[in-house]
């Protein structure tokens, strides 16, 4: 027997905030000030974003270093359908950016044509217009020829 | 060792950013399923429809399709009475982001007549510090034309003013 069964939208929101580290901090500053922001490990790498403690000694750091803007593709995949919280509204690459100066590769979206994407493309980082001190003040990355 | 802003020239003076917004957002499409279907169609007509466990004859409500204990299904339909007991109570004191009640209030536990599963809802028309355990209570619904498929169709519940419940009552639902 058939029945029916019975559906309805279903939103659950947490609206929450958290305080931030002085390494997140300097980060989330320089991002706001249109500056992006790592800081140098005891083995001179500069990872970005930045964190308060080295990965590999665990000893503390301090010394931030500004890098970036531009910076190259070390990895990406194609996002074919955008989801609404995506960074982008229209199909796009999630890149790993590593900006010159940087020794690590930063995760964010690069707005570009798919048959533009590379391994090793140059791009450059495109600001909100609004910026508020959060990850989504820096918009996404965008081809270099292009900026 | 410090971190300290000032070492970036654009970074010099500038307002630090001391936290950052962290929301989390889940967008679902919720399936009610065969059994709370049935009572979610008997809210909408003003019914609290339950179900009987075949091996140990307790009513489920809201039925959920099968008995936790024995693991059958729970096929026998059962219509339940607008009256029931506060089991357990709190006074909602502190106000919170979404609320959509004025505080305070009373969120309660109520096992309807005849059901062995206590029902979620709200205690109005009466003072906060008077709603106890074994209080007697019934449903106060929404008007007709403004029924939905929603358990949101019991308003809350109010005191019948019969003498409290004897504990037996209620002593297996805390």
């Amino acid at each position: 027997m058939e029945q029916e069964v019975l559906r309805a939208p279903l939103v659950i929101e947490y609206p929450f905030s958290r305080t931030v580290g002085p390494a997140v901090s300097a980060f989330l500053t320089g991002l706001r000030e249109q500056v992006v922001i790592g800081i140098r490990a005891e083995d001179g790498r500069v990872l970005v974003p930045p964190t308060e403690y080295d990965p590999v000694t665990s000893a503390e750091i301090d010394e931030l270093v500004e890098v970036g803007p531009g910076g190259e593709v070390l990895t990406w995949s194609w996002v074919a359908e955008p989801r609404p919280e995506h960074p982008v509204d229209h199909p796009f690459a999630f890149a790993l950016v590593k900006l010159d100066g940087a020794d690590t590769g930063f995760l964010h979206a690069v707005d570009a044509d798919e048959s533009a994407m590379a391994t090793g493309m140059r791009v450059t980082v495109k600001w909100a217009d609004e910026r508020e001190g959060h990850i989504t003040d820096l918009a996404c990355f965008i081809p270099e020829e292009a900026s | 060792m410090t971190i300290d802003l000032s070492t970036i020239p654009a970074l010099d003076g500038v307002e630090p950013v001391r936290s950052t917004k962290t929301p989390l957002h889940l967008d679902y499409e919720y399936t009610a399923g065969i059994a709370q279907t049935r009572f979610l169609l008997g809210l909408r007509d003003k019914k609290l429809l339950g179900q009987r466990c075949p091996k140990c004859h307790k009513v489920y409500l809201p039925p959920r399709g099968a008995c936790p204990t024995d693991g059958v299904p729970t096929t026998d339909e059962v219509e339940l009475p607008h009256t029931g007991t506060v089991t357990t109570f709190c006074v909602v004191n502190v106000p919170f982001h979404g609320q959509q009640m004025e505080i305070p209030y009373v969120s309660a536990n109520v096992l309807v007549d005849g059901a062995d599963l206590p029902l979620f809802g709200l205690v109005q028309e009466m003072p906060a510090h008077e709603v106890r355990m074994g209080l007697r209570v019934e449903a106060v619904w929404k008007d007709d034309d403004e029924l939905e498929t929603s358990l949101e169709n019991i308003k809350w519940w109010r005191p019948t003013g019969e003498p409290d419940a004897d504990p037996s009552v209620y002593e297996g639902q805390m």
